[in-house]
């Protein structure tokens, strides 16, 4: 079962960055998903305006997946409004 | 009273906090510069974004370096906001992934030639464009960064072709622009763990060697003393330096051996 932090990171994939849906899962790293270093330091401010949360420079190097980031962003307290 | 007390800067060339360019804003601004930073297409809104981390967030305009309209508009803007400009950081370097990472001999001219145009010959455009604001100011100072260019490097490829050209271009325009007492130097900068150097495959393995060769070590992370370099040269404190190239670098630049 997805959490709730996992499925507001998918849907900013999806919206803001053009990954298509089927892609999306835990496993799929940054480079399947065609997101390039530009991409990622995009994403990591998207997560903290919509998560609260900051991935800094050296964090956001190691991730490799998904799953990692959403491990990451959870562990640092990442919470979903509304849910 | 403070390094830079009223002098108005640009600052090219700040994506993420661990930007040189972004350490070399936020110790300007410490040091009671003015500034105003430039971003770049799909960088444009991450800088605006990350301009809001430093101590006084400052505006930031769009200049895409190869294109000779946005050049002519950042100096009209700067010229309407302060009528005359102190100092430029030129932190501004793109070559495409087919010019770096081991492509050195696959290259096709047209990424060497995008590598050379946004590297190389950028750093006289912006020159060319802020000149007229810099005599306002009575000559002011231009900064760019390079990587040391006098030696060949592992994946650095063309980009270490454009930035002995820049090394060269420094010399030029130090030339071309001292008769209206513009100073104009590089800081050759140890290996930062930036976006820029993470986009080079391959690059990162020359980190570990630096700081063996380095006398006063090196910290890949640590842009401060980077920063304050740029801001030295920006200043009054270096009033007959130019077409030189400061080595910031842990001093692993004069050592022909590892010392540890």
């Amino acid at each position: 079962m997805a959490s709730p932090v996992f499925e507001r990171v998918s849907a900013l994939l999806v919206d803001k960055f053009g990954v298509p849906e089927e892609d999306i899962s835990a496993e799929a790293s940054f480079e399947d998903l065609d997101l390039d270093s530009l991409d990622l330091v995009e994403f990591s401010l998207a997560c903290e305006e919509e998560l609260g949360v900051r991935i800094e420079d050296e964090e956001a190097e190691n991730l490799q997946t998904l799953g990692e980031a959403v491990t990451l962003l959870e562990s640092k307290g990442a919470t979903v409004k509304g849910s | 009273m403070p390094l830079l007390e009223g002098k108005r800067l640009l600052v090219t060339g700040v994506l993420t906090e661990a930007s040189i360019a972004f350490a070399a804003a936020r110790v300007a601004q410490q040091e009671g510069a003015q500034v105003v930073l430039s971003g770049f297409g799909r960088g444009l809104s991450i800088t605006q974004r990350i301009a809001a981390r430093l101590p006084d967030p400052p505006d930031v305009l769009e200049l895409d370096v190869t294109d000779p309209a946005h050049l002519d508009a950042v100096a009209d803007q700067l010229r309407n906001r302060w009528g005359a400009l102190d100092g430029v950081v030129h932190a501004v370097a793109f070559a495409p992934q087919t010019a770096l990472g081991g492509n050195f001999l696959s290259a096709p001219w047209e990424d060497v030639a995008t590598t050379v145009q946004v590297s190389t010959y950028s750093y006289a455009a912006l020159g060319r464009a802020l000149a007229p604001l810099l005599a306002e100011a009575g000559g002011g100072a231009i900064v760019g960064l390079t990587f040391d260019a006098t030696v060949a490097w592992p994946s650095y490829d063309w980009m270490g072709v454009a930035k002995a050209g820049l090394e060269s271009a420094n010399r030029y325009l130090a030339r071309d622009l001292g008769g209206q007492r513009t100073r104009v130097n590089l800081v050759a900068a140890g290996p930062i763990a930036t976006i820029a150097a993470k986009g080079i495959p391959g690059f990162g393995g020359i980190n570990e060697g630096w700081s063996r060769r380095a006398p006063l070590g090196w910290d890949t992370r640590d842009t401060e003393p980077v920063a304050r370099v740029v801001c030295a040269l920006l200043s009054d404190f270096m009033p007959a330096v130019t077409g030189e190239i400061v080595h910031v670098d842990g001093g692993a630049h004069a050592m022909g051996a590892d010392v540890r």
